[in-house]
């Protein structure tokens, strides 16, 4: 396998007032094409900001950032917003579904962003619905359905447009047990069957066993957990 | 989905405010749209009939004190005068003085249609009864029509300024003729009668005049008679100020003041109003959805296009009220326009220039009220926006 994403002695600093912290000091990884990694470690350890770099919603200070071959840290913030329309799809803790929308139209969201045309577009939303066995909640809002719901909703709004990475946020951490299992069970079939490069955070060991490894993040660092 | 779809569904996310909101910028476009229209209507009005080679002579110390009559041999003996007639405002008014006024003149008839002959058009039988009748009255055909009245009739029309020597405030006419204006837009809501039927009849102003009109053998010489004319009446008791007849209409409609301020400043102040509670419940909104935008932008909606969005919202947040402002107003001047009270301002109906300039002035509402809301979410960073709770 060829990685598709790769981290190469990426540094990341915040400021917070005069004090500058430092996140990563040359952190390198490499995610393979079809890996489903979860990423594990306590509060404070770089675990969202590792997130956001391999999403490109923020930006690293040093090092390079490579996606199928192509170094991605260098894109404009326009080249990145389409970037991310193509390749990646989200899913957070807290779903983020637009409330005044229906779950179709929840789903159809990144479909927006390309030129399909608006048969095809209602052919992928409900292929994308059917996937998360949501066809028959299509019209309801997002304050109509479960949690567990809501999230079956996010997962098919980030595979409606068929990228090829996922990066899963918590995506399980406002569900009970049993609803989170589903929700796992549904990214490890999408990992299996269509795959779909899975990269979650998550801070439930359980949820992490759905992964094919954990890494853990402390201090900037990796240490793989299990394989 | 569109674009659109997601402007709208948004906007309309809290829908009491939304149309509380719509309401507010209803209500001033109702105000633009009314007291606009009332200003161009009386602008136009000044202008109707207004012929660039007349002037109107009147008292200097106001168009509503007098002349004597004597003034309009000497006023036609100056150099440049190929005409000139004189009218006496009326106060007329038909049965109930309340909802019957409109527009009454006493006039010397023959010089009067020799000088306004093609802004009232009669027959030439109906001309002749005119002139030769001392009763005789001619009434615009608009008039004619909302009250039925027809040639031959005898009407008593009434002043809330004359008064008979016998005591009657009221003057049998007989209606000589119905002239129509040049065009069949103009407005044919007034009558005319005898000079000398009033002034043998009335108990005051005895040989007094509104004012006269003069015609100039061109508008080039306008200026040169104007001030020849006023030269001539300088330190009499009835000093003169001569005007063309334009800036004579414009004076006799704004008597109120003028009009072009008050309607800008009313204007200006309930779009002050309006542009201030706008803002302040879009930004607001826009903070309440700040991690909605923090999405759509991970999602890979670029920066300019939730810009779009935003100002999108704010634009047809005002489009809606100022089409509702407008149409409303259009039909309430609409209505206004049939009431008889209202035949001095003339044509009231809303020019497409008004209801154009309200529509841009929606959307410069809808660009500024948005300008910050769409600034904030420009500018928004995706991991601020995130972390937001």
């Amino acid at each position: 396998m060829s990685a598709l994403i790769q981290l190469n002695n990426v540094t990341k600093h915040y400021r917070r007032g005069k004090e500058v912290i430092a996140i990563f000091e040359g952190l390198t990884l490499a995610i393979e094409k079809g890996d489903f990694v979860a990423i594990m470690g306590p509060s404070g350890s770089g675990k969202t900001t590792l997130l956001n770099l391999l999403g490109g919603t923020d930006r690293c200070d040093g090092g390079e950032i490579i996606f199928d071959g192509e170094r991605i840290d260098g894109y404009s913030e326009g080249q990145l917003a389409a970037w991310r329309a193509r390749s990646i799809g989200f899913i957070f803790q807290f779903y983020n579904l637009m409330p005044v929308l229906t779950a179709a139209q929840n789903v159809e969201l990144p479909l927006m962003l390309t030129k399909l045309p608006a048969r095809k577009r209602r052919e992928n939303v409900e292929t994308a619905l059917k996937i998360v066995e949501l066809s028959d909640r299509a019209k309801h809002k997002p304050k109509e359905l479960s949690g567990g719901q809501q999230q079956r909703v996010a997962i098919a709004r980030a595979i409606v447009s068929d990228p090829k990475m996922l990066l899963c946020d918590e995506p399980t951490g406002d569900l009970d047990r049993n609803t989170a299992n589903d929700i796992l069970g549904t990214l490890q079939l999408l990992n299996r069957e269509m795959g779909k490069t899975i990269i979650m955070v998550t801070h439930d060991p359980e949820a992490a066993r759905f992964a094919n490894r954990t890494l853990h993040l402390d201090k900037g660092a990796f240490a793989e957990v299990t394989a | 989905m569109r674009d659109f779809d997601l402007v709208r569904k948004n906007l309309f996310r809290k829908p009491l405010r939304t149309i509380l909101l719509t309401v507010s910028i209803f209500m001033a476009f109702l105000i633009f749209g009314l007291l606009t229209s009332l200003n161009v209507a009386l602008d136009r009005a000044s202008e109707t009939g207004a012929a660039s080679n007349r002037l109107i002579v009147s008292n200097k110390i106001n168009f509503t004190q007098p002349l004597p009559i004597a003034y309009v041999n000497r006023i036609a003996a100056t150099k440049g005068v190929t005409g000139v007639t004189h009218s006496s405002w009326f106060g007329a008014f038909y049965q109930d003085q309340r909802n019957s006024r409109f527009v009454g003149f006493a006039v010397d008839p023959e010089t009067y249609l020799n000088l306004y002959a093609n802004d009232v058009r009669l027959t030439d039988a109906e001309r002749k009864a005119f002139v030769t009748e001392r009763t005789g009255v001619i009434v615009g055909k608009a008039l004619a029509d909302q009250y039925g009245w027809k040639v031959g009739q005898t009407i008593p029309i009434s002043s809330n300024i004359y008064v008979q020597a016998n005591g009657r405030r009221s003057w049998d006419m007989k209606i000589s003729g119905i002239f129509t204006g040049a065009k069949p837009a103009d407005s044919t809501t007034a009558l005319y009668f005898h000079y000398d039927y009033l002034n043998e009849t009335a108990t005051f102003g005895r040989d007094q005049i509104g004012n006269v009109a003069v015609r100039t053998a061109s508008s080039d010489l306008n200026n040169s008679v104007a001030k020849a004319i006023d030269n001539v009446f300088a330190n009499s008791p009835y000093e003169t100020s001569t005007v063309d007849e334009k800036t004579f209409g414009q004076a006799f409609l704004k008597q109120a003041g003028d009009l072009n301020l008050i309607v800008t400043m009313v204007v200006a102040a309930a779009f002050a109003a309006i542009l201030m509670i706008v803002s302040t419940t879009l930004v607001s909104a826009m903070r309440e959805r700040i991690r909605e935008i923090g999405v759509m932008k991970t999602l890979g909606f670029s920066s300019p296009r939730v810009l779009r969005l935003v100002l999108g919202e704010a634009l047809l947040l005002s489009t809606m009220g100022a089409v509702l402002g407008l149409v409303v107003s259009a039909l309430v001047l609409s209505v206004l326009s049939k009431s008889p009270a209202a035949s001095t301002f003339g044509d009231l109906s809303m020019s497409p220039l008004v209801a154009l300039s309200g529509l841009l002035l929606a959307i410069t509402l809808g660009l500024v009220t948005g300008a910050i809301p769409a600034a904030s979410a420009l500018r928004m960073s995706i991991v601020d926006a995130l972390n937001r709770r």
